[in-house]
């Protein structure tokens, strides 16, 4: 490990109230499942140097459902989200973005609310909370707010979160359609995407990509021609002309181009 | 700080963001445990925290407080994963075989081929091409 661990301070709070009392109080950097973190750490390439530790916080973990509404605990890890029958039933795109995520080791420790604060571009969740219009639970010593998911972002792994407010929960209200998920990496487990697609058949489809700009994106014009009745070749023109895929050391602009175009027409295909 | 560690109860002062695996390796003398890529991405380093396989080398010491964490000097000399392991020729070059034990540990019985590559699709091995593993944990778990 390359960051010294003796300049590093751990806050340990025993309840959400003490966590958002350290947070008002002083710069931290909240660690959840520790999955980014510690590879952050352990190149030596982290600025932060106090951390405030959520592991504690036992009622961010639960996945319920009330009046109606999905809700998420921040601290649900991945394989908490693949177990749970609620997530099953009604955000099943979710536990096929949860599957595919690292192997079962990252899955035990890695959490939904630790995925949208890391802020990746590649954050496998991402395009599933976007197509689903997820609501974020935020929340300081001031009370809490919700903020639309797609509203969240600002630009690369920036967001309208304060530093003084921790994601506490993530809402998703009930979803009619078919959903479906595809990641493409290099190999089937343990890749980073190179691009994902999230989509809701509907009559008004709902359409995310992750991993083709600085922020996970939705697809309001290729929504709207498919929504419109377009054809799928139709559609797909829309799509070309929507997104601006980037070059970077996991694939080409082109081949994600090529590969969104692709995942389109197998979206369609798959929830016909 | 008080945790669990193979059965026993363990009392060990360190700091509180050292990385699981150091705390274990250099604490507490098991070398068993090792460090493939120090990313998460390798699985050398699993251990089980409250019986679920995690990577040791992104786990904070001060998350295991009050755990139970099990690693592979936990199964003592005489488990039948080791034995197949030996004699299907599991282990090559050694260094992911611990890692490749704590997962098929948490294993039901007589796995499916399909249920061991899920389980060990974040445990990397450059020597065996994985089939020999594959038949060391269907024999270990009962599948004939």
């Amino acid at each position: 490990m390359r960051t010294a661990i003796s300049s590093l301070t751990l806050r340990e709070p025993r309840s959400l109230a003490e966590a958002l009392r350290m947070l008002r109080d002083e710069a931290l950097t909240p660690l959840a499942g520790s999955t980014d973190l510690y590879v952050s750490l352990n190149f030596g390439t982290l600025a932060a140097r106090t951390f405030l530790d959520l592991s504690r916080l036992d009622e961010l973990r639960e996945i319920a459902v009330r009046a109606n509404t999905l809700r998420i605990g921040a601290l649900a890890t991945y394989t908490a989200i693949i177990r749970s029958p609620h997530v099953t039933a009604r955000l099943p795109m979710l536990a096929d973005a949860a599957r595919q995520i690292g192997g079962v080791q990252i899955q035990n420790r890695g959490t939904l609310g630790g995925n949208i604060a890391n802020g990746s571009p590649a954050g496998d969740t991402l395009p599933a909370l976007a197509a689903a219009d997820a609501v974020l639970v935020l929340q300081s010593t001031d009370g809490e707010r919700r903020v639309p998911f797609t509203q969240f972002y600002t630009g690369y792994r920036t967001s309208v979160r304060r530093t003084d407010e921790l994601i506490v929960a993530i809402e998703v209200a009930p979803i009619e359609g078919r959903q479906w998920f595809r990641k493409v990496g290099t190999r089937a487990a343990q890749a980073i995407s190179k691009i994902m697609l999230a989509g809701i058949r509907a009559p008004a489809p709902r359409l995310a990509l992750g991993s083709v700009a600085a922020t996970v994106v939705r697809l309001p014009l290729t929504e709207r021609a498919l929504a419109s009745g377009a054809t799928i070749a139709e559609a797909e023109r829309v799509l070309q002309g929507e997104i601006t895929p980037l070059d970077d050391l996991r694939s080409t602009a082109d081949y994600r181009r090529r590969v969104a175009g692709n995942l389109l027409r197998r979206f369609w295909i798959d929830t016909a | 700080m008080r945790f669990t560690l193979n059965g026993a109860r363990a009392d060990v002062a360190a700091h509180p963001m050292k990385r699981l695996l150091d705390v274990l390796r250099e604490e507490c003398g098991l070398t068993g445990t090792k460090e493939g890529c120090g990313e998460g991405e390798c699985g050398a380093c699993t251990v089980l925290v409250a019986g679920e396989p995690v990577v040791s080398c992104l786990v904070p010491f001060a998350q295991v407080a009050e755990q139970e964490v099990v690693t592979i000097e936990g199964l003592g000399d005489d488990h039948p994963l080791q034995h197949h392991f030996l004699n299907e020729a599991g282990a090559q070059c050694g260094i992911c075989t611990p890692g490749m034990i704590m997962v098929a540990l948490t294993l039901g019985r007589n796995p499916t081929l399909e249920q061991m590559r899920t389980a060990l699709a974040g445990n990397l091995c450059r020597c065996t091409g994985y089939e020999a593993i594959y038949r060391a944990i269907g024999r270990a778990c009962g599948r004939s």
